[in-house]
């Protein structure tokens, strides 16, 4: 985008909030000297266009064009809202629908620190909508007893770095419940734990980690991440829908960078399904949450300089995930990197790469690639070397076509 | 917790702003309870000044650190002494003598199983198994004092629960064998009992994780108990060892349940004992009593070994839980771990065997109410000996019953783990399925009913 030169009303509101850009349409601009902001003269390493992405939905006719709504979705309106705001939606949907659905956890009542919660306290009361103690174990165990006794609680963790105090919750109770209750049919389905996840440009150690890997290694437990507002709002109510205890994952970087077109009415996405969110015959990029942005950045580029031609994959559903279009996309090409925030070992990017290995072997050109987070923690003024950007993605196009 | 902030940085810049929300200019439309009192809160000739946390403090002029130490012990409520006479004579004992003696019943059946299935499981016929011994009181007294439709949740020494509303021995046995009558479908290991009909959920191995759920479920309960006034109302019960009250969980349970005000009744058995463990080295405080004022919570203690002193306990618990729309309520029972730990534990190595002697001799939730019983002539020792043959008989029947049960379809290693099937699943079967057929005589897969085809039969279930 071109710099603009901002009016008087946008520097007047800049001097009185600082905090919002100077840009109206792209909320989500750094200014001064932030840990994110791109080196004088980088050519891949921008600041991502959230604007113009073809990842959103920019305009109504666009997002209804998604084979995945139903009919009737496809025929009513859109509004342009960010990723909160879709989340906020959903929630308001689901209480107005169900009367079971309580939303719970660490300051929900006044909005929640990151405004997914605004207005449901209000509107639904406070019976249903409250604050709970500052304790992740007790809030999940009550989510998980609630759930047993036929609520469909949605449970909010702070920050995802914060899950662990619950961790033995999740893992131990609410993963198995169903299992070992047996025939008594008792179970804590009605489960949704939702918890903003990864980079925000600032948040170093305890507000930047993306955990989802610890989860997809639990049978019983299904991980989400969407990507942008559409996703979150339709996978979101399949969540809370979904009789299985689900861990929702909201990429706290795009909850007002990411702004689209959404459908009024509510809709369900599914479950098990990967998203192709850009064919291509050479190479295919697997990712999902933030990373797609930078995915897309980096295949822009590639394809220009390369002249390939590189196709990308949102899994949206961590686990259980989507083999088959995965494997399917990745025949067709016979190259594949996988791309996410958290470390490298052990991550998701280790297991797709090795069921790339099982089973598309014959078709491999080259080797998997992983472009992941270094194998050490997110220092406050390291982020930037730490987690994938452009240039890195740009690098491993490169050299997995060149192999 | 760390430190909470926003996702912006705090900046300078930001005094300049009008005051606003943590994020945002949007003010909260919801009044909290602490802000309705900050419009008193600070004049300056105030006697009191209203901190919000800890709104009825009054100043004191005189440094004076609370000892715990020099505050007498919660006293222990009891109905019965140790030789089965009513103590308060007035108020007797509210309980039956027809129910008096199922109780009793329920006791010595309870007794009777723990001894058989100890000893089975030294003979190597059970994986596993733990006695109640000594805390037999308890768990019948208490559940005999609840409504059948409230909802409990068990740590692992409360069999009596189960028996008192109903769990037969069967049952019991089939859990205990994991065959393929188990409600757990042999994925658990023994005592784990589960029952939906009788409202227990099933027992999980991890301690105190049941002690948020019942807060939990006690919410919903109250959110149900509200939408269905025609209903009688329900309240969730939740028992725990004294050990597992130093979890987190436990702490974090009895938080929730009082700020967010439910039914529940937190029922804690203190036996003296976390395995090896004595109380000395668990805790300082009195006992886990002294911790329910803490918590805002309406606690008492009882003896554990005095059954009419736990039922009236319970039921005036639970009339309070359901007062004013609910509120929770802890009731710490004192026992003595009689038994071993479990069988796998040998209690003698930290302890003196002349102690448990003593404890089983002098005081027992047992003897003492055949003692109440015998002194109005309602029991004797022909009684006595009558029912501890048959009740032998019948649970070594149910044994034997049990024992030759086949084990559970393999299937059910895998469903149950989601609502359906998924994928990945699918292929691990297939997996299994070609491993099974391919090398038959390295597993015995004809105990299991079914045998391998039970596989085939789950792969065939619609998606």
């Amino acid at each position: 985008m071109p710099p603009q030169t901002p009016s008087i009303r946008a520097l007047s509101r800049y001097l009185l909030r600082p905090h919002t850009s100077l840009h109206p349409r792209c909320q989500y601009r750094p200014q001064g000297r932030r840990q994110s902001s791109a080196a004088a003269g980088a050519r891949l390493n921008g600041t991502v266009e959230y604007d113009t992405t073809p990842l959103l939905h920019h305009t109504s006719r666009a997002a209804l064009s998604n084979p995945e709504l139903p009919p009737d979705i496809r025929k009513g309106q859109t509004k342009r809202i960010n990723l909160y705001t879709a989340v906020n939606e959903a929630l308001r949907h689901a209480l107005q629908t169900d009367e079971r659905v309580l939303v719970f956890g660490e300051d929900i009542q006044f909005g929640g620190v990151f405004r997914c919660t605004m207005n449901l306290a209000t509107d639904f009361g406070t019976d249903r909508v409250f604050n709970t103690p500052l304790s992740e174990q007790g809030l999940v165990g009550f989510a998980i007893g609630a759930a047993s006794e036929g609520m469909r609680p949605v449970a909010e963790i702070q920050f995802a770095d914060y899950v662990f105090p619950a961790f033995d919750q999740i893992v131990n109770e609410a993963a198995k419940y169903r299992y070992r209750t047996g025939t008594t049919g008792v179970n804590c389905g009605g489960l949704v734990i939702r918890m903003p996840t990864g980079v925000v440009g600032h948040g170093a150690l305890y507000h930047s980690q993306s955990p989802e890997a610890l989860f997809t290694h639990i049978p019983g437990l299904r991980v989400i991440i969407p990507r942008s507002p559409v996703q979150a709002k339709g996978l979101l109510l399949s969540a809370i829908r979904c009789n299985d205890p689900v861990i929702f994952m909201e990429p706290k970087v795009l909850y007002r960078a990411a702004v689209e077109q959404v459908p009024v009415d509510a809709y369900h996405l599914p479950l098990d399904k990967a998203e192709v969110l850009k064919t291509g015959k050479d190479l295919t990029i697997v990712s999902y949450g933030t990373p797609l942005y930078t995915c897309s950045a980096a295949i822009a580029a590639a394809e220009k300089d390369f002249g390939c031609s590189v196709e990308l994959i949102d899994l949206r559903t961590i686990y259980p995930w989507d083999r088959e279009t995965v494997l399917e996309s990745v025949k067709k090409t016979g190259r594949a990197i996988v791309v996410h925030e958290s470390m490298m070992n052990a991550g998701v990017g280790a297991e797709v790469a090795a069921t790339i290995q099982e089973r598309a072997f014959l078709r491999l050109e080259a080797p998997v690639k992983r472009v992941t987070g270094w194998a050490t923690h997110t220092g406050l003024v390291y982020e930037k070397f730490i987690i994938p950007d452009v240039t890195r993605v740009y690098d491993a196009i490169k050299k997995t076509i060149d192999y | 917790m760390s430190l909470r902030y926003t996702s912006r940085r705090i900046r300078p810049g930001k005094l300049w702003s009008p005051p606003t929300c943590l994020n945002g200019s949007h003010t909260s439309k919801v009044t909290f309870g602490w802000q309705k009192c900050r419009s008193v809160a600070s004049t300056a000739s105030a006697e009191k000044v209203l901190f919000p946390g800890a709104l009825n403090s009054e100043f004191t002029n005189t440094l004076n650190f609370l000892r715990p130490s020099n505050k007498k012990a919660i006293p222990t409520y009891r109905v019965l002494d140790q030789y089965g006479e009513v103590l308060d004579k007035e108020t007797g004992v509210d309980t039956e003598d027809g129910e008096a003696l199922t109780l009793y019943q329920n006791m010595v059946c309870l007794s009777i199983m723990d001894l058989l299935m100890f000893e089975a499981q030294r003979q190597g016929r059970l994986s596993f198994y733990m006695v109640s011994a000594g805390e037999e009181g308890i768990a019948i007294g208490s559940a005999s004092a609840l409504s059948p439709s409230d909802v409990i949740f068990c740590q692992y020494r409360e069999s009596g629960v189960y028996m008192q509303r109903g769990f037969t021995l069967d049952q019991f046995m089939s859990q205990l064998f994991a065959n393929s009558k188990d409600a757990g479908l042999g994925r658990n290991m023994p005592v784990h009992y589960g029952s939906k009909e009788l409202n227990i959920h099933t027992i999980s191995s991890t301690l105190a994780t049941q002690i948020p759920h019942a807060a939990g479920a006690a919410y919903a309960l109250k959110l149900q108990n509200m939408q269905q006034p025609g209903v009688p109302p329900r309240i969730a019960v939740c028992f725990f060892g004294e050990g597992a009250a130093s979890e987190g969980d436990f702490h974090a349970a009895l938080n929730i349940a009082a700020t967010r005000q439910v039914p529940a009744i937190f029922i804690c058995r203190n036996n003296g004992y976390a395995i090896s463990t004595p109380t000395s080295d668990q805790y300082r405080g009195d006992g886990i009593a002294s911790r329910g004022a803490g918590y805002g919570i309406d606690t008492l203690r009882v003896d554990g070994n005095d059954i009419f002193a736990v039922r009236r306990a319970t039921k005036e618990a639970r009339r309070r839980a359901l007062e004013d729309g609910g509120r929770p309520i802890l009731i710490e029972m004192m026992a003595y771990r009689v038994g071993h730990h479990s069988t796998s534990d040998d209690s003698f190595a930290y302890r003196q065997k002349l102690e448990v002697e003593d404890w089983k001799r002098r005081d027992n939730p047992i003897t003492r109410l055949r003692k109440w019983l015998e002194g109005r002539n309602l029991w004797n020792e022909d009684k006595e000996k009558e029912l501890r043959s048959r009740t032998r008989k019948d649970v070594l029947k149910a044994f034997e019953r049990a024992e030759k049960e086949k084990l559970p379809p393999i299937k059910h290693a895998f469903d149950g783990v989601y609502e359906k099937l998924t994928q990945e699943q699918r292929l691990h079967i297939e997996e299994l399925k070609d491993i099974l057929q391919r090398y038959p005589k390295e597993y015995d897969v004809d105990q299991y009913e079914g045998g391998v085809k039970s596989l085939d039969q789950l792969l065939d279930e619609k998606n």
